[in-house]
């Protein structure tokens, strides 16, 4: 009997790889436009204290931040050099906390604003007694749930 | 004879693409967002009388301007304070300088004798008991008072150890009681651990400190 053959030996085709990198380029949309990285530029120093009872928070979206801290060389003139306050982008004075804290309130929805959480960046070496005239502020206007930023130590967790 | 022109090889085109991604991946992460969650005591009117609480249930910590710390009006160190608060919230032995502490059985049967009684803590008290068991739990309040002049990072590394002692007295509860640490349990189960440990620090208004 004639024995079936092939008639030449054909490699398998090779897989198409053409459509890897649509798929990874989805996911890296994807990621592009579900993570916004923060765009405020710093006007202070801020060299975060170390804590080790650091929590992540919860949901960014509901986090605004309040930066304490020496203003940059560049902005020294301006501001000097005793620690200043940083709304946003801007350098502020404690009488402007009222009217950030409605601002940040006003871009979110109502039921959300109870959820809303004041992290306070601070210069480690910044003295406490402006820090104590933010919390008072912010207490003035019923923002009370507050995280105090800060980075975790670089030990081994055990 | 005539060959099929190849494809042109898309496999590295791919790899950009993983590398793109993996710096987005990476720099998205890079903010460190990471803190001790507070929450401020409301806004009182300034002629509010204080609430009345026993000496012996308020622990009180003290930060002057040169950043040393006084713990109940003694100089101590700051590796002392994360014990000291454990024990004083504990009070195993019934110590009458630490704090008042109380079994839930207790504090139920009070709540259950108020002429109101408040039906969401009877609630959590039944729930603690059937759950976890006649544990104690403190009327203790730790009082964090620092200087104007302090520096933020001793107030950050008190706090710290004043947080650190209460998710320890926590975290030790959530092991006997369900063998996890106090992150891996369930939002009811933590929610009576908070109930037995709250975060119960308070804080005054600066002013200036006497040194030792």
């Amino acid at each position: 009997m004639a024995t079936i053959r092939k008639k030449t030996k054909e490699s398998t085709p090779a897989i198409s790889t053409a459509s890897l990198p649509d798929i990874i380029f989805i996911l890296l949309f994807f990621f592009m436009v579900s993570t916004t990285m923060k765009e405020v530029d710093y006007k202070v120093k801020i060299t975060l204290p170390e804590a080790t009872e650091v929590k992540k928070l919860e949901n960014k979206s509901l986090v605004s931040y309040i930066y304490i801290g020496t203003p940059l060389p560049a902005y020294q003139q301006k501001y000097g050099t005793k620690p200043v306050i940083q709304l946003n982008d801007q350098i502020a004075g404690l009488d402007q906390i009222a009217q950030y804290v409605e601002q940040e309130r006003a871009k979110r929805s109502q039921a959300d604003v109870p959820k809303m959480t004041f992290s306070l960046k601070v210069d480690e070496n910044t003295d406490m007694g402006i820090v104590t005239d933010v919390k008072q502020e912010l207490r003035k206007v019923q923002a009370l749930k507050i995280n105090y930023s800060a980075r975790k130590p670089y030990k081994k967790q055990n | 004879m005539a060959r099929k022109i190849p494809e042109i090889n898309a496999a590295s085109m791919a790899d950009i693409a993983f590398m793109l991604l993996i710096f987005f991946l990476v720099t998205t992460t890079m903010s460190v967002d990471m803190g001790i969650n507070r929450k401020l005591p409301p806004p009182v009117p300034p002629d509010a009388k204080p609430p009345k609480v026993k000496e012996r249930n308020v622990l009180v910590v003290l930060i002057n301007k040169d950043n040393k710390l006084a713990i109940e009006g003694d100089p101590a160190d700051v590796s002392t304070l994360r014990d000291r608060v454990k024990e004083f919230f504990l009070n195993p032995n019934n110590d009458p300088n630490l704090s008042e502490t109380f079994y839930i059985s207790d504090l139920l049967k009070e709540e259950m004798n108020k002429p109101k009684p408040d039906q969401d803590k009877i609630r959590k008290y039944r729930d603690i008991l059937d759950e976890i068991g006649d544990v104690k739990k403190s009327k203790g309040v730790v009082s964090l008072q620092n200087d104007r002049g302090t520096l933020y990072g001793k107030y950050i590394e008190v706090q710290n150890e004043i947080v650190g002692a209460i998710n320890d007295l926590r975290n030790q509860l959530a092991k006997d009681t369900w063998g996890k640490p106090y992150d891996d349990l369930t939002k009811e189960q933590q929610k009576l651990i908070r109930e037995i440990y709250p975060f119960s620090i308070s804080e005054a208004e600066p002013r200036s400190i006497k040194t030792k």
